[in-house]
């Protein structure tokens, strides 16, 4: 049963404007968009540009806008999207750099503002991990899975209206380090998302929700740094 | 061309190379190339967990998990090296968690720890928990902790450089050479110290639990340099990749309890390794199931077996196992709590690589002659920890115990290497290569040649050998090399251009597949993952030695050096 993809191609050494071209695949069982993109690109338009890596959905690299719907192509089954026609477009509001290719470099800055990493003055015990119960660890749950595929942060009308928000993604990021126990400068994280381009802009739009590959939540994140900033503890 | 100048430069951002970054960033000036996102790295999909023999559930020691190595190894690992990667391996997980690893915790807030093939208390008796666990997601959290780290420190990080050329003259490493993606634009990059730790290549078989960014750019660009590769004919095909795509399912899920079963539902592991049953290595288990698949007792007659978890019970399969549970539902339709996983060996990790001593220097020979200012660490490199065949969670911790070092070592070594001319030839042969596939307009297609050389190693070059089969995959492997030059090209495009990307990898493992086949054709016995059945025995007397390769212009030279054995005499080796 024959397909027709329509993907969005732009490659500025060539092109004026982007447009789309289409490319018809039969796909076989069990395949997934990204089977069907590296198809083409090998037996009918080599100049086809995206990136991939995994094929199984755990590095990140293949976030596409899918018929409409932010999703990692490689965990996309051609079978569940039930329709004859599938656009294949970059994630939206991130620059494109050519094809399905965006310059995420507005994604990464964000993260590192969030200082995504544990910030420590005591020392740690010398010979030994430090001790954490499994129900503090818990609180890690539905945040430290986040692949940092994009696919939250470009599916958010906040983002696309206010170029500073941090997003869904570095806010999620930002919950990680606050509710790990064992970080130790919860209150200079909650200053830095604590901003109108911070917290704030998050509207409860739930795109993120409905957009992240590994069913994260990023808006439950933020609503729980939310209650943080205002009782100023978590 | 645009030049660089660093002190330290390390291709390759996974758990090796990062944790390399991580210790030279503070002492000098530093700067990490990756063809993709650090995060993206292949080291992300690792699933089961780290070894340290830190005996938080039950007793361990660094002894035991010494001697399990070795015999993991079939004798061919290094001991002196083994050693070192055990020993270190405790204080190195610590580190990782005051970093901040997410890692899974016991009742007591301890570390938490899995068992795992291969792994056993007291010199090779019951299973122990040894491997350091984050759900089955720990190579996903090692890594981006990592990152974060890096991130804190403002390590110089080079993403989307593609090296392509390794500049080492009179046995001195001088930098390398890389295009920039976005823009097609060569640099050199000049350094005092280069360290590779470009990761692994078995996406050179049909059936693989490899990302498709795993082309062992590193294991060709040092054939180029006239350098050698050790023990490239040991590669490891995973007993449970799934089926039919090859996705990797974690051997934490038979340390966790899951059983292997044949058509007949019976748990054929007994005639095996009826001791060890699912928990024996992973060479042995894989050529369990192809011999079940072989006698026609896969499931249905196909080429697969069943990886069985429903007895485990819902609540320890999300608690646990919740990636895998993902992974089956996601990518078979097969929700691993109610049906079993159809599961198939995939060819998934490298035991050899680039010759490195325990300081991880690469050396230029048999002797053991390090090349000045030149290091490997991680899947591309054999110092040699794993021998034959790797025991699971040992590479991780390969990487994160030997990135480590090595950038130690560096450090230690910087003084004594000064920046060194790079001479115009090398730029020349860059340049010419990329315009040499540019241009490329003959009647051959990237894919076409790909896929003929998966099949060539999938007949010729898989699980259980022969001489005939390697006879033609080294004939086959000669063709290929040739039709290479006939490449035809659509993208002429210079800023991200993947397909000359894909050609430049491809041209990559063309080059490494030789050594594997032809070192294999040499290698008469039984060893580790390394199974001639016309030979159907490990012979100690003629092969209790490394293999090393070099590309000359009149194909692969051959040449050999001896084991380190320190602690443990070759014996036996049953499960």
């Amino acid at each position: 049963m024959a397909v027709t993809f329509r993907i969005y191609r732009f490659n500025p050494e060539k092109d004026a404007h982007p447009h789309y071209r289409e490319y018809e695949v039969e796909p076989q069982s069990g395949w997934t968009v990204l089977d069907a993109l590296r198809h083409i690109k090998d037996t009918q338009d080599g100049t086809l540009a995206f990136r991939r890596s995994c094929r199984h959905g755990i590095c990140g690299s293949c976030g596409m806008t899918i018929n409409g719907v932010n999703r990692l192509a490689c965990e996309t089954q051609i079978a569940t999207l039930r329709s004859r026609k599938i656009e294949v477009e970059p994630l939206r509001s991130f620059p494109v750099v050519r094809d399905l290719v965006t310059d995420m470099t507005p994604f990464y800055d964000r993260y590192e503002t969030i200082q995504p990493f544990l910030i420590t003055t005591k020392s740690p015990p010398t010979d030994r991990e430090r001790l954490q119960s499994p129900e503090d660890r818990r609180k890690l749950d539905g945040a430290y899975e986040c692949i940092l595929c994009g696919c939250c942060t470009s599916s958010c009308p906040s983002f696309w209206a206010d170029k500073e928000f941090l997003g869904p993604a570095a806010l999620l990021k930002a919950y990680r380090f606050v509710f790990d126990t064992r970080d130790e400068d919860m209150g200079a994280r909650l200053r830095i998302v604590n901003d109108k381009h911070g917290l704030w802009r998050c509207h409860t739009i739930f795109n993120c929700v409905e957009a992240c590959p590994k069913d994260l939540n990023p808006t439950w994140g933020i609503a729980e740094l939310k209650r943080g900033v205002i009782r100023q503890r978590v | 061309m645009i030049e660089h100048t660093h002190d330290v430069v390390i291709v390759g951002a996974g758990i090796a190379g990062l944790y390399t970054a991580l210790e030279t960033s503070g002492a000098a000036d530093t700067a990490v190339i990756s063809k993709i996102f650090p995060t993206r790295s292949h080291s992300t999909a690792a699933q089961g967990g780290t070894n340290a023999a830190l005996g938080n559930m039950e007793e361990d020691s660094w002894e035991w998990h010494f001697y399990d190595t070795v015999k993991g190894s079939d004798y061919l690992g290094d001991q002196d090296a083994i050693e070192i990667l055990v020993r270190e391996a405790i204080p190195t997980i610590i580190e990782l968690e005051h970093m901040g690893v997410p890692f899974s915790r016991t009742p007591e807030g301890k570390i938490m720890q899995r068992p795992f093939g291969g792994h056993f208390s007291q010199f090779g008796k019951g299973p122990v928990r040894r491997s350091c666990m984050a759900a089955d997601r720990t190579g996903h959290a090692v890594l981006h902790c990592q990152y974060e780290q890096c991130v804190k420190r403002g390590v110089r990080f080079y993403n989307e450089f593609f090296v392509m050329h390794l500049v080492v003259e009179d046995n001195v490493c001088r930098g390398v050479i890389a295009i920039d993606i976005a823009t097609g634009e060569l640099h050199l990059v000049r350094a005092r110290a280069v360290m590779f730790a470009t990761g692994g290549y078995a996406s050179v078989w049909q059936i693989n639990t490899n990302c498709l960014a795993n082309t062992g750019d590193g294991l060709s660009l040092v054939l180029r340099a006239g350098l050698p590769l050790e023990d490239m004919e040991f590669v490891q095909f995973h007993p449970t990749g799934l089926y039919p795509s090859g996705i990797l399912v974690t051997e934490g899920a038979r340390g966790e309890g899951g059983q292997l079963k044949n058509d007949k539902g019976e748990r054929f592991m007994e005639k095996y390794a009826a001791a060890k049953m699912e928990l024996a290595p992973r060479d042995i288990v894989s050529r369990a199931e192809q011999t079940e698949i072989n006698e026609g007792l896969g499931i249905h007659g196909e080429a697969r077996v069943y990886l069985d978890l429903t007895h485990l019970g819902k609540d320890v399969i999300m608690e646990k196992l919740p990636q895998v549970h993902e992974l089956g539902i996601k990518f078979a339709g097969i929700d691993c709590t109610k049906e079993p996983l159809s599961i198939q060996p995939a060819a998934h990790y490298s035991m050899g690589g680039i010759p490195a001593n325990s300081d991880t220097q690469v050396l230029a020979d048999e002797k053991n002659t390090p090349v000045v200012g030149f290091y490997a660490s991680g899947e591309c490199a054999c110092i040699s920890l794993h021998g034959a065949n790797r025991l699971g969670c040992n590479s991780t911790l390969g990487c994160a115990v030997f990135g480590r070092r090595g950038g130690k070592s560096i450090v230690r070594d910087l003084p004594n290497i000064r920046h060194s001319g790079v001479s115009e030839e090398h730029l020349k042969a860059a340049e010419a290569e990329i315009e040499k596939v540019r241009s490329g307009s003959g009647g051959e297609t990237i894919a076409g040649l790909r896929e003929e050389m998966r099949r060539v190693m999938s007949q010729g070059c898989h699980i259980f050998r022969t001489r005939e089969g390697l006879e033609k995959a080294v004939a086959s492997i000669r063709e290929l090399q040739k039709r290479y030059d006939n490449l035809q090209i659509e993208d002429k495009s210079r800023g991200f251009n993947t397909q000359i990307l894909e050609a430049l990898e491809l041209g990559h493992q063309l080059d490494f597949i030789e050594p594997i086949a032809v070192g294999g054709l040499a290698r008469e016995e039984c060893r580790g993952a390394h199974w001639r059945i016309d030979f159907a025995k490990r012979d100690d007397e003629k092969w209790l030695k490394h293999t090393l390769a070099w590309k000359t212009a009149d194909g692969i030279r051959l040449d050999y050096k001896p084991v380190s054995i320190t602690r443990f005499q070759p014996e036996e080796r049953k499960y």
